[in-house]
């Protein structure tokens, strides 16, 4: 069943689908003719080839797509898509896809950005497309280093991070980009990974079904300036003790066995403990839909630097009004109590209140 | 009885209370008054950047002046003829303006020990002979207010707050003015607190009385209406006209007009214009900040919209960079700079023209952008609808500067029909422009008009039209990524060819010389018509040969100017900055202009000018 058999909105409800019988889109219908330049085994690249992969699912026509990207490797990605795409500047990319957004809803609208655009210098545009709830869908490209710029730590780098700007280590904390979007009210809020192609196609799936912002962190891999900071949960054997897969209505575990379980540590949070010690009626089941976000947020705060444990998945899932949807509809009432927009209607609204008029003399 | 009427040709009338006396809504009524008589005016408004600075204090004082005339005039005037004083404070910070001979109407009630004190008057100027080369009217403004009002079922200092009301009424009998129209606007006000209407109601005919009965005034005066063109007028400010220019310009093009702002004075009422312009499909988004106001704005046009963003000089350095990527992407934008004191926060409810620099320069790399300056508050509808109609047909940024002075100062202005208004035409790409070395057909973005230079318009949506623009440099033609020495150069010059190809499209610079024997020419540019204008005028009845010039279009320039110039032995150009337009047209045109500057945060006064323009004419007849 999908969202919009439940009668939620649905982040593709007003773009245009393909009618029936038209010739399928597949990823070649989303590749562009431009050369990929990410550096051999970059990460980026595996996200590209999802995306491209997962756009055809929509049914939307390539020239309804419009990616936005602000700077940064990850900002290169609108080049390798073939859809009407922007490479803006540093950080605006939210604040200028916004201004797509409201002006179309016809489009569906995506950012790609990183963890340096998005949470540094565009820090204040991503926190408040989230509140706003703009239907834009944010696919945050996390590797926790500026690559670009050949190697400076990043927000999201652990504190003591070694690199050429901080040679004794860094001293600020980082961000836990989850965390911060959901203090900021995003509706929609998932974690994925670089690598993972089947986790991070249904995370799509689901993001682009939302209707609002959807944010997407995806742990990415670069392998130039911050090789294998997501290794230990790449490998098999060393992820299952470390990833909790977080799927709705399911119980909260991690663990080949699911052996460990989580269970609120009595209003301060998650713990993690032996299945055999837990009591059953206290386990943690996963609810991304409640109204609440708390539980979401304890569980974006079960990662530590080390990654002994994190969460995966969609932490939440909400239907809220969306701004762009909000801003047209204040329009086209006032349109619609208004009457045709014509010349008569300009030249009324021009002349106000009080006028008088002089004769010929 | 009534009392004998005295014809006046004009009248300069300036409101001065505390910030909280409502001063504005008062001077705003007069002039609608004035304006539906039919009288030409001019206003200027005066206020604190405080909301409510100390009371009783100089640094609180909010005065608004208008001028009105039964002739065609220019600006607010020099010197009021009238000053109305709420308290202590209003008098001593306006008193310096008063020439001998003018009228004061100070509120008696408000001349207390306490508040003498407060702005350092020893004694009270209203009793202690002070004030004798002066017309003054001492009377109990909020007492008898407050009498009026005896039966009112509101507060004491609800009653109060209706002096203003009092002195409006006293002011609309003095000038011969009917109250119904301001009758009419306070039932629409107050229509849902009916005690505060009554009371509001009852205090402005309270004041209408007192001066038809009261032996403190003799005479009062009438200042008949002005000849004007036949047409439809209202009264206008500059920031509700920027608005209507925008979201006709808009209209004319079949585009939408999506604004993204953040509130900053004294730009926000644009903002709260258009907000309420939602019957005609203006879209506004209120950003986080002004990046983001501009950003949104970059995306609307990126879309197909017309994207508008509207800020004063803070404002407009923050955005910046996005102007930049507007001039590299070559889309249609419109950034408003209603200009205000600076550097930094400055002087935030006053008025300068030390913007155009900025506007000019103000971006990393060759970075050309249109410039356009609205010269009065009327004008600023027909500014806005020219940067438009830059911004589409050449699909560049175009910075509009107006200024505190016209954002807020008023004037009449006669409506436009739609049908004498140019159509803009957005001319969006819906097929291949292009072919590839194969033969398919393709879009080329950067693929420019070979007259007017602009690429095309292609709008997401558009079928088989899908490609990328960046900031970054681009191929000719193709506008895939570039970082070609070769072509580089070939961009930034076909940038900045594109720009100065606008001065095809726009009109000459017109030179006002009535004999064609002056030597003189005075240049000015924005806001400063106006005292300019009346300044030339000045001078010219005491014989002074010059001829005078207004610049709408600051970058490119009429491609004329340069002619213009040089042709006059002496230019001079008054400016509200330390000589921006002096700088740039010394270097493009070296001709050895001299500048006239002030940065007081106040318009010029035009009596002022005209000793400068007199001196300069005498000084090259020596
Ligand atoms: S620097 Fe790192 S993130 Fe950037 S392209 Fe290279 S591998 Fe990828």
């Amino acid at each position: 069943m999908t969202l919009t058999d439940i009668g939620m909105p649905h982040g593709l409800d007003l773009v245009p689908r393909l009618p029936e019988g038209a010739a399928p889109l597949n990823r070649k219908s989303f590749t562009s003719d431009q050369e990929v330049r990410w550096c051999p085994g970059c990460g980026d690249y595996a996200i590209l080839s999802a995306v491209q992969s997962f756009l055809p699912e929509l049914g939307v026509a390539p020239e309804n797509v419009v990616v936005v990207s602000g700077i940064g490797c990850s900002s290169r990605f609108p080049y390798y898509v073939d859809t009407y795409g922007m490479h803006s500047i540093h950080g605006r990319a939210p604040a200028i896809a916004t201004g797509v957004a409201v002006a179309r809803p016809d489009l569906s609208v995506w950012v790609a950005t990183g963890d340096g655009d998005a949470l540094s210098i565009g820090g204040n545009h991503l926190i408040h497309a989230m509140r706003r709830n703009v239907n834009l869908k944010i696919l945050l490209f996390n590797n926790e280093i500026y690559g670009l710029t050949k190697g400076q730590y990043s927000p999201t780098s652990p504190t003591g991070t070694v690199t050429k700007s901080t040679p004794t280590g860094s001293v600020d904390r980082p961000f836990n980009p989850v965390s911060l979007a959901l203090g900021s009210e995003a509706t929609f809020v998932a974690r994925t990974m670089d690598s993972d192609r089947k986790h991070f196609t249904e995370v799509l799936r689901a993001a682009a079904a939302h209707r609002g912002t959807a944010l997407i962190e995806i742990l990415q891999n670069c392998p130039i300036f911050n090789d294998g900071a997501y290794d230990v949960l790449k490998d098999r054997t060393s992820a299952q003790s470390r990833i909790l897969w977080l799927e709705a209505g399911e119980e909260v575990t991690v663990g080949a066995e699911k052996e460990t379980v989580a269970v609120w540590s009595g209003g301060s949070g998650i713990n993690l403990i032996p299945r055999s010690e837990a009591e059953p009626a206290l386990i943690l089941h996963h609810d991304p839909a409640a109204a609440d976000p708390s539980q979401a947020f304890a569980l974006s705060r079960l990662d530590d630097p080390a990654l002994s444990h994190i969460a995966m998945g969609i932490f939440r899932q909400v239907s809220a009004p969306a701004y762009d949807d909000g801003v047209r509809a204040q329009v086209d009432a006032a349109r619609s109590a208004a009457g045709p927009v014509d010349d008569a209607a300009m030249e009324k609204l021009l002349a106000g209140g009080d006028t008088w008029t002089v004769g010929e003399s | 009885m009534s009392k004998p009427t005295q014809q006046l040709d004009q009248v300069v009338i300036r409101f001065a209370g505390d910030s909280g006396d409502g001063m504005q809504l008062t001077g705003d009524r007069f002039t609608s008054d004035a304006a539906v008589f039919g009288n030409d005016l001019a206003t200027l408004p005066n206020y604190p950047a405080e909301i409510r600075a100390p009371q009783g204090t100089i640094l609180g004082v909010s005065s608004f002046q208008l001028h009105i005339a039964d002739h065609h005039i220019q600006t607010p005037g020099d010197a009021p003829n009238v000053l109305v004083a709420m308290n202590p404070a209003a008098l001593k910070a306006n008193l310096g303006d008063l020439p001998r001979g003018a009228m004061i109407i100070a509120d008696t009630d408000e001349f207390s020990t306490r508040n003498l004190g407060k702005v350092g008057y020893a004694a009270n100027p209203l009793a202690d002979g002070s004030l004798s080369s002066y017309h003054v009217h001492a009377l109990g403004l909020t007492s008898l207010t407050v009498e009026a009002l005896a039966d009112a079922e509101i507060t004491r200092k609800e009653k109060e707050r209706a002096k203003n009301m009092f002195a409006l009424g006293l002011l609309l009998w003095l000038y011969s003015r009917p109250t119904d129209s301001t009758e009419r606007f306070l039932t629409s006000k107050f229509g849902k607190k009916p005690e505060v209407l009554a009371a509001n109601l009852a205090a402005l005919k309270a004041g209408y009385n007192y001066g038809e009965t009261s032996e403190d005034f003799a005479v009062h005066y009438e200042v008949a209406a002005a000849p004007m063109r036949a047409g439809t007028y209202r009264n206008v400010t500059g920031n509700a006209a920027t608005a209507y220019g925008l979201a006709t310009a808009a209209y004319k093009g079949g585009l939408r007009l999506v604004l993204g702002s953040y509130p900053i004075t004294p730009a926000s009422e644009i903002l709260h214009n258009l907000a309420a312009m939602k019957r005609v499909g203006v879209t506004t988004v209120q950003a986080e900040d002004e990046i983001a106001g501009i950003g949104v704005a970059l995306g609307a046009s990126y879309a197909g919209a017309l994207g508008v963003t509207t800020t004063s000089g803070p404002g407009l350095a923050l955005k910046t960079e996005t102007v930049g990527l507007a001039v590299t992407l070559e889309l249609p934008l419109v950034v408003v700079d209603v200009q205000r004191g600076g550097p930094s926060t400055g002087l935030p409810t006053k008025t300068e023209q030390a913007d155009l620099l900025q506007a000019m320069f103000g971006r990393n790399g060759e970075s050309p952008v249109a410039i356009i300056a609205a010269q009065s508050p009327a004008d600023c509808f027909s500014a806005a609808f020219e940067a438009c109609r830059i911004a589409v047909t050449y699909r560049t940024p175009v910075i509009l500067l107006t200024d505190g002075y016209l954002a807020n100062g008023s004037e009449p202005w006669r409506l436009p029909t739609m049908a004498e208004l140019p159509e803009l035409v957005p001319a969006f790409t819906t097929e291949p422009n292009h072919t590839k070395t194969d033969g398919t057909p393709m879009l080329a973005p950067y693929k420019r008009d070979p007259v007017t230079l602009a690429r095309p318009w292609t709008i997401p949506g558009t079928p088989g039209l899908q490609h990328r623009i960046g900031g970054i440099e681009k191929a000719d033609i193709t506008g895939e990524i570039n970082y070609e020495p070769d072509n580089h150069e070939k961009m930034v010059r076909l940038r900045q060819a594109k720009v100065d190809g606008i001065a095809a499209s726009i009109t000459p610079l017109d030179v006002d010389d009535p004999d064609g024997d002056a030597e003189v020419l005075i240049l000015g540019w924005g806001s400063t018509y106006g005292p300019i204008a009346a300044a030339v005028a000045e001078a010219r009845k005491e014989g002074a040969k010059v001829a005078r010039a207004h610049l709408r279009h600051l970058n490119p320039f009429p491609a004329n100017t340069g002619e213009v110039l040089r042709s006059y032995a002496k230019v001079v150009v008054p400016e509200m900055n330390l000589g921006q337009l002096a700088l740039l047209l010394r270097a493009k045109y070296l001709v050895d202009v001299t500048s006239h500057t002030a940065v007081r945060g106040l318009p010029f006064r035009s009596s002022e000018l005209a000793e400068v323009i007199v001196a300069a004419t005498k000084e090259l007849s020596k």
